[in-house]
């Protein structure tokens, strides 16, 4: 079991590196759905089924498609793909790399200089989770719902298409009649 | 029962939200720094659900959960402002919106 959870970080962690260094980006989007379903195996061995399912429900079935729809909508051709790589290759990107990088070893050595315990290997049922989310964190579920109609109504409102409306001789923009 | 410690999850989720960082910083393509955003999203999500088994307890899971309604309103608006991007300057460099028009 403790393999197959070093398997699936190990994973996760090298699908998110060629997520940030691909060129074209279907392939990018690909290995970012790869990355999610290892983080969602993390999640079923520590014991939370719920979240692993909802991972894969929402994040990678959802999230990511929306992602695909969209990169289709931009219909990016050969050319975008050629930019990137010359993007990628100009020294822009060491010094922020390293310096992330520096930040990293900082966390991992506050992590590594505490001690903790083992995870107990209790597994937390569904049931449990949505008691909690809806006694405890009822006003948290509330919001949420809230932040999701203002997220759905910012998303049709800012990618509407303006109308152009031409007249015989002036032409004007507006965005309804 | 899986014999690993907190120490280890926490130590994976900063490495996969430090990508995320890199690849904020290093990429000019507006998109690939929304997915970056993405990656940063799910590492803070793996350390709290880390940090709720470690306790046993459901509370981690639940910031799981409002962390993945976050990120799914988050998304649906920044798409539809690289839709916009994209109508308007035909590019996804970020650079081509780096002055205000005011």
């Amino acid at each position: 079991m403790t393999i197959l959870f070093y398997i699936a970080a190990l994973i996760a962690i090298v699908a998110s590196i060629m997520v940030v260094t691909r060129t074209n980006i279907i392939h990018a989007l690909l290995y970012m759905v790869i990355s999610l379903l290892a983080t969602a195996v993390m999640f079923f061995l520590i014991g939370a089924p719920f979240i692993a399912a909802m991972e894969i429900i929402i994040y990678a079935g959802a999230i990511m498609v929306l992602f695909v729809f969209v990169v289709m909508m931009l219909n990016l051709g050969k050319q975008a793909v050629e930019q990137e790589k010359r993007w990628l290759s100009t020294e822009g990107w060491y010094f922020p790399s390293l310096l992330s990088f520096i930040l990293l070893l900082e966390i991992g050595y506050l992590i590594v200089s505490g001690q903790t315990a083992p995870f107990n290997g209790r597994q937390i049922p569904p049931a449990e989770v949505g008691k909690e989310l809806y006694s405890t964190y009822l006003i948290g579920v509330e919001l949420a719902a809230i932040l999701l109609m203002a997220g759905i109504i910012g998303a049709y409102h800012l990618a509407r298409r303006k109308k152009y409306v031409v007249h015989r001789f002036l032409k004007t923009e507006g965005a309804e009649q | 029962m899986i014999a690993i410690s907190l120490n280890t999850g926490l130590i994976i989720a900063s490495i996969m939200f430090f990508t995320g960082l890199i690849g904020v910083m290093i990429r000019k393509n507006i998109m690939f720094m929304l997915i970056s955003i993405e990656i940063m999203l799910n590492a803070a999500g793996l350390a709290f659900v880390f940090a709720g088994a470690q306790h046993g307890q459901a509370d981690g899971q639940i910031m799981f959960l409002f962390i993945l309604t976050t990120a799914a309103a988050e998304v649906a608006v920044g798409l539809a402002l690289i839709i916009q991007f994209y109508q308007k300057f035909k590019t996804l460099n970020s650079d081509a919106a780096n002055n205000m028009r005011g």
